[in-house]
């Protein structure tokens, strides 16, 4: 849930990055918290176990400009990705404004990406919170490894569109970040789909990392505009 | 089902309200300290003493905690822990929901009592309900006091991310 506080003049909103276990969640803000300016962001607060892997969540608060005379303050959130800590997963969900899916896409983790894609789906709507009505992005990480997945296929697996929520919005809308791509696109049959944006990241190197976090920042301030 | 979560905002006047009954509770008690969050981590305001940490980080954690207790709640058959209390050698803090929107911290050491916390918390909890209720039935009439800050600023926001 978005708060404005009107007397610190400050916009507060909340991202979570969601997505299967090792997949770079954490490394994604761990770039971010090493690349922004110290003075525009907070601690990196990590509730991890002894090895590293998150139990409870990630959070790092970065400030990315001003608008209005606003400061426009993200409160960045990862879940931990392992099956069996969806209680924890589901808690940090409440009250988001914006969800970016970390896939791995590595061939053999398809089927990962696909059971936490769901679960994510399933979290959201037991909150009663429609996703494809959200500011949402996918990032597909590890593009640098071998057995990378093609991004189609992995398009088709994880973003293959779904009915325009507005039936004003069945019309062709161009990828920004992608030439000669859709956004929203008719189908040979006929129907309408819209897809999230999507990006290729190798988090581990800072790929893909900003471009993701500014797109799901500026849906979340364009759902408030 | 909802797009999600709405938005909601506090005005100057929410703030110093919330101020003031914070502060005179504070004075009751002799608590040194409070903080106050929403149930989703965010930092409202702090009253009192000048907090030698940071309260944005404080305030995500102290909703997580308050979160994962609330799930140890259901499990042993009850619906919620309204309060959460921690003891340290020195400092100790007593956390307490409020209307299941935000979360007051009491900050204090061993000269305050913590039944003397107790006791003064329930009026204080209901104050800030009603001060609350300000809020959010304002945020339902759709922010009728305070205009959209954002409306019509698409070219103002896709200008911030030209970088």
């Amino acid at each position: 849930m978005s708060m404005i506080n009107y007397a610190a003049r400050e916009i507060n909103c909340k991202i979570v990055y969601y997505g299967p276990g090792l997949g770079g969640k954490t490394t994604n803000l761990e770039h971010i918290y090493g690349k922004v300016k110290p003075d525009t962001r907070g601690k990196l607060i990590s509730l991890a176990t002894e090895t590293e892997r998150t139990l409870f969540f990630d959070f790092l608060p970065v400030d990315l400009g001003t608008i209005r005379g606003f400061n426009t303050r993200f409160h960045l959130y990862t879940v931990p990705g392992q099956v069996y800590y969806n209680a924890s997963r589901k808690l940090i969900l409440k009250n988001v404004d914006g969800i970016v899916f970390v896939a791995d896409s590595q061939v053999e983790r398809m089927e990962a990406n696909l059971e936490s894609m769901q679960n994510l789906y399933d979290n959201m709507a037991e909150y009663g919170y429609d996703l494809t009505r959200m500011p949402f992005v996918i990032q597909y990480n590890k593009r640098d490894l071998p057995n990378a997945a093609p991004v189609r296929d992995l398009q088709a697996a994880l973003n293959p569109g779904w009915e325009p929520a507005d039936a004003t919005k069945a019309r062709v809308a161009p990828d920004p970040y992608h030439a000669g791509e859709n956004l929203i696109d008719q189908l040979p049959s006929g129907e309408w789909v819209e897809h999230v944006p999507y990006f290729e990241g190798v988090a581990i190197a800072g790929d893909g990392v900003f471009d993701t976090l500014k797109a799901v920042s500026k849906l979340v301030l364009k759902a408030l505009a | 089902m909802n797009p999600g979560a709405a938005t909601w905002s506090f005005d100057e006047q929410d703030l110093n309200a919330i101020t003031l009954t914070v502060t005179r509770f504070l004075g009751e008690t002799g608590a040194h300290s409070a903080l106050i969050a929403d149930r989703a981590g965010q930092l409202v305001t702090t009253v009192g003493q000048p907090l030698n940490f940071d309260p944005t980080v404080f305030a995500t954690l102290t909703a997580a905690d308050f979160s994962a207790n609330d799930q140890l709640a259901r499990l042993i058959g009850e619906t919620d822990f309204t309060t959460l209390f921690h003891q340290g050698e020195k400092e100790s803090m007593y956390v307490a929901d409020v209307a299941r929107r935000l979360i007051l911290v009491t900050l204090f050491d061993n000269r305050t009592p913590i039944g003397l916390v107790r006791l003064k918390m329930k009026p204080v909890v209901e104050e800030l309900t009603a001060h609350l209720d300000r809020v959010i039935s304002r945020s339902r009439e759709g922010g009728k006091t305070q205009p959209n800050i954002l409306a019509g600023a698409g070219d103002e926001i896709d200008e911030l991310f030209n970088w």
